[in-house]
Formats: structure tokens, sequence, C-alpha cells
């Protein structure tokens, strides 16, 4: 795979006029977000209007960087070095920013549907005693997450990498006095510092090695690493893109993270910062393509985190957690893509930016349908409310459409590419990830539809005593306006964001592998329209109350795959035991040793003060023995 | 017969005056004990004055003799008012100075 | 005087036949001073020992600080010593046996040692040198020599050790005075005036137990309306209810 674009030298153009002022795109959400933390209280009125305005306005502020960018001819980037962020001995890191094509389209992904969300917020939080905080943790996000893809270095990078790791826990554990959410906020945490510490690791080695950590000094000079160097840098780096992305093994945390509130959920842990992980990889694109085995790594993980999200997702129950292991699979796509390679990047990150549109609409459609049924999260619960809130229902429809990849919607020209590549890989390879992402395909026509089924349509199985109600137009005008998105963004990215993308990813012919376009299509076609089929044939009544007993997989399915009895066992249970013996040493070896000497000192001068007396005349005796001494010492020296 | 008998004489009564400040518990005969021990030194310095031929010893001797008695001035002041707090002159009693 | 002065140099006959007279009178009077049980006769001990002195330094051409040895040191010092004897009189501290275990053992060892090996230090140090004698020096008579070095070559020292004597004159002043305050007097009247004070109770306070079951300090004084009288409450003692059987009557009441 590998291309003959890559051996060109990187080059990033100083940035000029407008573009000169990147570094306010971060700049306006920090400052909203210190001024929400600072002024505490006083700004519970109108905290929420100053968080939204604030995203808004780097919305606009990135829409005219964009078409700055676009006027631009030749070298499309823009560099700042705004100082010096570490100058340690040799190492010099600058806080440097870079805007190229593939860091506007995410800033444009990041402050589109985040306005978006953040005004869905707004009607979502409004009876939370805590929204100012939120939209003060919400803007922090939302600088964390540009400062990332800004950055011109891989410090930079883990800097916002970092900030938003903080942000999401902070808003997993939004309702801390909840402990199942104080908890869920830890593990993500946790889980987050094992693919933190591959990625910081990774980039000590890209000191060691190159001497720097530029984007482009990386870039230009992977080719004359060893190939084990480079498959041991991009092992470590795809260890941090897994943490944070939620792939195989690293996925357990982010269902969990579905404690937080649901806006969370929509722009965290669906749109943007779970795809922080697909944004490393491509933009380490020269690193990743110069090693074949660590391309087949990376999509061995992306075609297992596929299935994986799509067979746990055919088991639960809770809207939430469905949502997020679709999520789960939908990464599993876009690693798929960016570890194919060559023209498969593009496709992974136009698959991004759908995926932004369609399951951020999904997950605040879903905030929609809990809102109006006091905060029920089971489907089995639900049934029958497109009658109740129809623009949820549609808007919903329509995201629905859009991941199981009908055409006309965004779905169909996003995923399939990536299925019709993943056949095409060279070697009997391209037919395991081809059939992996093909069955994938499948089981999320399944298991979506029993979601849509389930929740909107067959018989009514809530209580009497709920309401169902339609949601405030603060909540449902984002939720078209992503609905839109999820219908029109496939169609109009298909080909346009892949020539904008060309100078960062490179050009690619495009190749024809062993089987056909509409081949491809075709049995695609036929998957999802068989597990569509399944899903409404057997879901199209309802479904039992209660869980059922069911076979060893199904069982499996519900507990998550044991990937968390898996961690329990494999690292909990082991690193219990080596506290416990590091605290039993403590208390009986160090703190023996400490206690011991003091006991001893303490006991010896006990002993030792009973010399004292009180008596003059001992110590004059003494005194005598001391000068017998010393006169027999100087006579001893002057006549011996 | 030679001048260094003297020095005996003034070591023995010297060791005599340090065994007594250790064996005497009233206070005014551990002065004395002491007193005794200061003579012993004069005799040694006046012996050394007489053999060197020069009448520094001597001289020595008398500043001791002044220093002398102002210690006893002092020390049995001392002595009065300790004995006027405690009712006591013996020097075991004066031991809260200890463990 | 003259002859004596003149034989300095080297021990002649009649010095030694002295010295072997008055040494064992010198070492009596010291362990004589350390054996007496009472302390007068330590003193007066003390005394013979420093006549003996007295005169050795006389014989060692030394007649000035002889006399002044015999006239201060024995005549003034131990002097004041037995007025202070008479002050503080005889007390337990005379008793000869010892308290403190192996004092007293241990003390001869030492002062043993300690005198063998002065002896043996000294002995071989001096035992060797030749007598010079004072005759050169007190050429001019010895009172003349002494007060020659001293307000020459010691004069700084001289004039430092009379602030020593005030010093020490100040300092037993100092020791011995007492200062006795005088008690504020009260007079009737004052007394009078307290009592009768706002706040003040005049009467006798009531004592435990009055008008009660029980005469127990615990137990409050009762008022004739037996009512618990505030003032028979002690701070100390903590006051409790009486139990059944305290309250009963004892068959003791007519």
């Amino acid at each position: 795979m590998d291309n003959i674009q890559y051996s060109a030298a990187v080059e990033y153009a100083a940035a000029s006029g407008t573009l000169s002022s990147i570094w306010l795109l971060f700049a306006i959400p920090l400052a909203s977000a210190a001024v929400l933390f600072l002024l505490g209280r006083r700004a519970d009125k109108w905290g929420h209007l100053l968080g939204v305005a604030s995203v808004v306005a780097t919305f606009v502020l990135g829409l005219v960087y964009f078409f700055q960018l676009k006027g631009l001819s030749g070298n499309r980037s823009a560099e700042v070095d705004l100082f010096s962020f570490m100058p340690v001995g040799s190492l010099k890191v600058d806080f440097g920013l870079l805007l190229d094509p593939l860091s506007a389209v995410f800033v444009l992904l990041i402050t589109g549907v985040g306005s978006l969300i953040h005004i869905y917020a707004v009607g979502y939080m409004a009876h939370d005693p805590g929204r100012r905080r939120f939209f003060a943790f919400f803007n922090l996000f939302i600088a964390a997450m540009l400062l990332l893809v800004l950055g011109n270095n891989y410090v930079m990078l883990y800097f916002g990498w970092e900030g938003v790791g903080l942000a999401s826990y902070l808003l997993i554990s939004f309702f801390f006095d909840k402990p199942s959410a104080a908890t869920a906020g830890k593990k993500a945490f946790l889980m987050n510092r094992v693919g933190d510490a591959g990625f910081a690791i990774a980039m000590f080695l890209m000191f060691a090695q190159l001497g720097s950590v530029n984007y482009d000094d990386v870039f230009n000079g992977v080719n004359q690493l060893t190939q084990g160097t480079v498959l041991v840098m991009g092992l470590l780096l795809l260890l941090g893109a897994c943490g944070k992305s939620g792939q195989f093994p690293l996925q357990a945390w982010l269902p969990d993270a579905m404690e937080g509130p649901t806006p969370v959920s929509a722009l965290i842990h669906a749109a943007t910062m779970v795809t922080a992980g697909v944004y490393l990889i491509a933009r380490s694109n020269a690193v990743f393509s110069a090693n074949a085995t660590l391309q087949t790594v990376v999509v061995s993980i992306g075609a297992l985190t596929l299935l994986i999200g799509c067979v746990i997702g055919c088991a639960k129950d809770d809207i939430k957690r469905v949502l997020a292991y679709s999520t789960v699979s939908q990464i599993g796509y876009m690693f798929l893509g960016v570890g194919l390679g060559g023209a498969a990047y593009a496709l992974a990150i136009i698959h991004l930016l759908a995926h932004g549109f369609f399951k951020a609409g999904m997950f605040l459609g879903a905030g929609s349908v809990m809102h109006g049924m006091q905060d029920q999260v089971d489907i089995r619960r639900f049934g029958g409310l497109w009658k109740y809130m129809k623009i949820t229902w549609i808007t919903f429809g329509l995201g629905y459409v859009a991941i199981i990849g009908l055409p006309p919607l965004s779905g169909f020209f996003t995923k399939d590419p990536i299925i019709l590549a993943a056949f095409n890989r060279p070697g009997w390879t391209g037919w395991l990830f081809g059939g992996a992402a093909l069955l994938g395909a499948g089981l999320t026509a399944f298991y979506m539809t029993r979601l849509f089924v389930l929740t909107f349509h067959g018989p009514k199985r809530w209580t009497d005593g709920q309401h169902p109600h339609e949601s405030p137009a603060v909540m449902t005008v984002p939720l078209v306006l992503l609905a839109v998105g999820s219908v029109a963004s496939g169609f109009l990215m298909s080909t346009s964001v892949v020539d904008w993308l060309t100078p960062v990813l490179g050009k690619h012919a495009e190749e024809h592998g062993r089987l056909g376009h509409w081949t491809v299509t075709g049995m695609t076609m036929a998957v999802v329209a068989l597990g569509l089929a399944a899903g409404v044939l057997l879901f199209r009544k309802g479904t039992a109350l209660e869980e059922q007993p069911a076979g060893p997989v199904v069982t499996a399915a519900r507990n998550n795959l044991y990937a968390d009895t898996f961690n329990e066992l494999v690292f909990e249970l082991p690193g219990r035991y080596l506290t416990r013996a590091l605290v039993f040493l403590d208390n009986r070896g160090i703190d023996g040793v400490v206690n011991g000497l003091a006991a001893m000192v303490g006991g010896g001068s006990g002993r030792l003060r009973r010399a004292q007396t009180g008596y003059v005349r001992s110590y004059a005796l003494s005194m005598l023995g001391g000068a017998l001494l010393v006169v027999a010492a100087l006579m001893a020296v002057t006549l011996g | 017969m030679d001048p260094s008998y003297y020095i005996v004489l003034s070591a023995a009564l010297f060791t005599i005056g340090a065994v007594g400040v250790l064996i005497r518990r009233n206070a005014i005969v551990v002065f004395m004990c002491i007193e005794l021990m200061l003579n012993a030194a004069n005799l040694a310095l006046i012996t050394f004055s007489r053999m060197n031929g020069s009448l520094d010893g001597q001289i020595m001797a008398f500043f001791v003799m002044v220093v002398a008695a102002a210690e006893v001035v002092i020390g049995l002041a001392i002595i009065m008012s300790i004995f006027r707090t405690r009712r006591s002159a013996s020097v075991d009693d004066a031991n809260l100075l200890k463990y | 005087m003259s002859t004596v002065l003149a034989l300095a140099g080297e021990v002649t006959t009649g010095e030694a036949a002295t010295f072997y007279i008055l040494a064992p009178i010198a070492l009596i009077g010291a362990i004589g001073m350390v054996w007496a049980r009472n302390a007068v006769h330590s003193a007066l001990f003390l005394v013979l020992t420093m006549l003996s002195l007295g005169v050795f330094y006389i014989l060692q051409a030394g007649p000035f600080i002889g006399m002044v040895q015999i006239i201060v040191y024995t005549g003034a010092i131990m002097m004041l010593f037995l007025f202070v004897l008479m002050l503080i009189g005889r007390d337990a501290s005379d008793s000869l046996i010892e308290t403190l275990r192996g004092q007293r053992t241990v003390a001869l060892l030492l002062g043993i040692g300690f005198a063998g090996l002065l002896c043996t230090g000294l002995g071989r140090a001096v035992g060797s040198m030749t007598s010079v004698g004072l005759d050169e020096a007190n050429a001019a008579g010895n009172t003349q020599g002494i007060a020659r070095d001293l307000f020459t070559k010691y004069v700084f020292a001289f004039e430092v050790t009379s602030a020593l004597l005030i010093t020490a004159a100040v300092g037993a002043m100092l020791l011995a005075h007492v200062e006795k305050v005088k008690a504020e007097k009260v007079t009737q009247l004052e007394m009078m005036r307290a009592r009768f004070a706002p706040g003040n109770y005049p009467a006798p306070k009531p004592g435990p137990g009055v008008f009660a079951a029980t005469n127990s300090v615990a137990a409050p004084g009762l008022l004739p309306d037996r009512t618990v009288a505030g003032r028979s409450l002690s701070a100390l003692v903590p006051t409790r209810e009486l139990t059944e059987a305290e309250a009963a009557p004892k068959g003791t009441e007519k």
C-alpha cells in the first residue's frame, strides 16, 4: 500500500492575514468556560446563553477560516507558532497551531454539531440546578477538542487529548451524587490513561529517534526509521487511539460513559471526542502507511471491534447503551478504513463526519424520548411512541436509515465504500475483513431496526402514569438540522471532501479490485434488507417486559462479551492482591524497621536516662573518673 | 630530702580533698574539701616557685587565695539561701534536676 | 628569718626535720577533716592543715605568702566557715553513712588511682630538676619582690581581682538578703463592707445534709420547705438522686 505520495516532503505554509488569528478558535470557548467557572453562581441565570453564544461564534469563525483556507492557492495550510511551550534542552515544543484541510473539517464538525447540541442542551438541562456548571464543562470540552485538532505537533495534540479526557470525565460524572455515574467517570478516566500512556511513550520514541515531535519533522523523517521502530511507534499510537475511541481491547468504558447527560453522550461519546483516535491515525497516515504489519493490526482491531459492537448491541435493552455499542461498532468501521490506507483514509473521515451527524441526531432523539418518558431508558417499556412525538420519530428514523446505509442517505455513501475497500484488500485477508464488514452491516441493520421498532412502533408497553409528549422547539430544531445533515451529508461529501483532503491524505487513483462497486453494493443491500426484515418480523409485536432466559451467545452479549469480567480478573484482581501485599510489606516491613529503630532509640534513651540521678556527688564522681582518664592519657603520651 | 617531696604531699592533699568532695554530704564540709584542694595546689605552686627561682609561682598562689576568698563568700551565701528555703545543708537533697 | 631564706636553694637539715614533723600533721588534718562526723571538728582539722601549709610556705622562701595564708586563710576565711556552721547547726547531713550505692568504694579507688598517677607523673617530671632557689629573686626582700611583680607585670590581673572582690561582696549581699513583703492589712471596716456588699451572702453557709434524710456530703442541704439549698451544693462533689433505700427512714428517727 506504500504510495509515492508520501515520499514528497510535508511542508506547512506560515499563516498570513486573517488566518494568523486561528488561536481565537479555542480561545473563545476557553474564555467562556473560565467566565462560567470563575463567576460561579452569579452566572447561573445567563451562563447557558454565554455557553451557546461562544460555540456559535466559534462556528461562524470556523466557517470564515474555512473559506479563507479554501481561497488559498497551492499549499492549503496555515501554521502559527504562538510561543515557546516547552523549551527543554534539545526538545523544543512550540505552542503551534495548524489549520489544514483535515483540521478544518474537524473544526467545522466540532463547532457545527457542537453548536446544535449546545442549543439542544439549553432545553434538556433546563430543570437541572447545575446547568451553568454543565455549560462550563461543555465549553471546556470544545476548547480542548479544538486544541487537539489544531495543534501542529504531537505535544499540542496530547495537550488537547488530555483536555478532552478531563472534560469527558467531568461530564460523565456530572451527576456525581449518583454512584454509578461517579464510577463510570472513574472507569473512563482510568481506561483512557492506559491508552494515553501508549501515546506518551510514542512521543518519547519520536523525540528519541527523530529529535522532534512536530508533524512535518516526524512525517518527513519516518522513512529513515527502521521498520521495527515504525511498528512500535505505530502500535503505541494505536493504543492511544484505541483508548480514546473505545476500540478493542479498551472498549469497555464507552457504554458506561452513557451515565452522563444525553447531550454529553451525543457530542463527546458519539460525534467528536471518540473519533479523536481516528483523527490521530489519519493525521499520522505517514507513519501508519509506512509499515504493512501495522496496517494489518489496525484493520484487525477495526473489524473485531465492529463485530463486538454489533453483537452486544443486539442484546442490550437500554436505548443509550445500544447507541453506545453502535458507536463502538461504527468507529470500528472508521478504524477499518484508516487501517486499509490509501484512498480509504478519506472514506474513514467522511464516514466519521456523517456519523457525527446521524449518531448525534439519534442520541439527541433518544434524549428527547427520555425527556418525554420521565427518563425511562428501557426500550422494552416504550412502543408506539410515533403518535406522540412525531418530530423525534421522523428525525430519529432518518438517522436510523442513514446508519444502516440505505440509499440515498449518508451511510450509503460512506459505509459501503469502506466495505468495498475491505474486500479489495489484496490476499485472503480481503475476504476476511470484507466479510466481517458485510456481516457487521447486516447486524447493524438488525439491532437498529430492533431499537427503532421497539421504541416507536408496536403496542404501547409503558404505564398509564407516563404521558409521552414532544420536546420543546429548542430541542427539536437541532434534531431537524442534524437529520438534514444525515440525509444530505453523505452525497455531498462523497466526492468533495475526498478532493479537499487530498493535500493531507494523498492522491490515490481509483483502484479496481477483485469485486466491482455494484457487486458489493448489491451484497450490502441484500444483508441489510435481511437484517431489517428479521428485525421487523421479530419485534413488530413488541417484546417481553422482563429479561428472558437465553442461550450462551446472548448471555455473553448481555454481559458485554465478558470484557468487564476479563478486566476485573486479569487486571484488577492481581492489582488488588499486589496492593494488599504492598500494604502488608509497608506495615510490617518498612514501618517495622522505622518503628523498631525508634523503639530501640527510645528504649535505650530510657535506660540511659537513669544515669541522670540528680545527685551532684555522682556527677562529681564521673568527673573524677574523667580527670583520671585525661591524666592517664596525657602521661601515656608524654612519658610513655 | 628533695623539694619534690612537697609536690608529693601536695598530690596527697589534693586527692584527699577530692575524695572528701565525693563522700561527704554536708555542703559546708564539701566546701572545706574544695578549700583543701586549692591549698594543695597553692603548695605545689610555691614549691615550683622555689625550684625555678622565680616569684611568679608565689604571685599565682596569692591570686588563688583572692579567688578562693571571693568563692567562699559567694558559696557560703548560696548554701545559706538553700538552707533557708529547704532547711537542709545536704547536697543529696538538692536532686530535682534529674530524669 | 634571714638564715632560713638564705638556705632556700637546697634543703637544709632543719627544713627536712620541719617537713618530716609537719607533713604528717598536715595529712592527719586533711584525713581528719574528711573523717570527722562533726563539721566543726572538720573545720578545726582544716585549720591545722592550713597552718602547717603556712609554715611550709615560709620555709620555702615565701614569708609574705605564708603570713597571708595564716592570717587571711586560716584566720578570716575559716572563721567565716565557722560562722555559717553556727548559723546552720548540725543536721542529718553530718551522718557518715553512705546512701549512694558504691559511691565510697569507687571514690576511694579512683582517688588512689589519681594520686598514684599524679605522684608518678610529677615525680618523674620534677625529680630530676635542680632547685634554683629564690635567693636572687628575694635579694631586695620577699615582700618587695612580690610587690614589684604585682604592680608591674601583673598589674592588670591585680586590678581585675579587685573587681572580682567587689562583685563577690555585692553578690553575697544579694544572695543573703531576704525581702520582707508587708502583707496588706485589712481593717475591720473593710471586712464588714465586703461582707454586706451586693452578691455576697452574709450568713454562714448551710452545711450539707441540713434537714435532709442523709448527712452525706453528696446530699444537698434542704431548706425548711424541703427544696434544695443551692448554696450547699459543692462544686467538687457531683450531686446525685437518693436511692429508694437511702431515702427510706433509717429507724433512728424518734
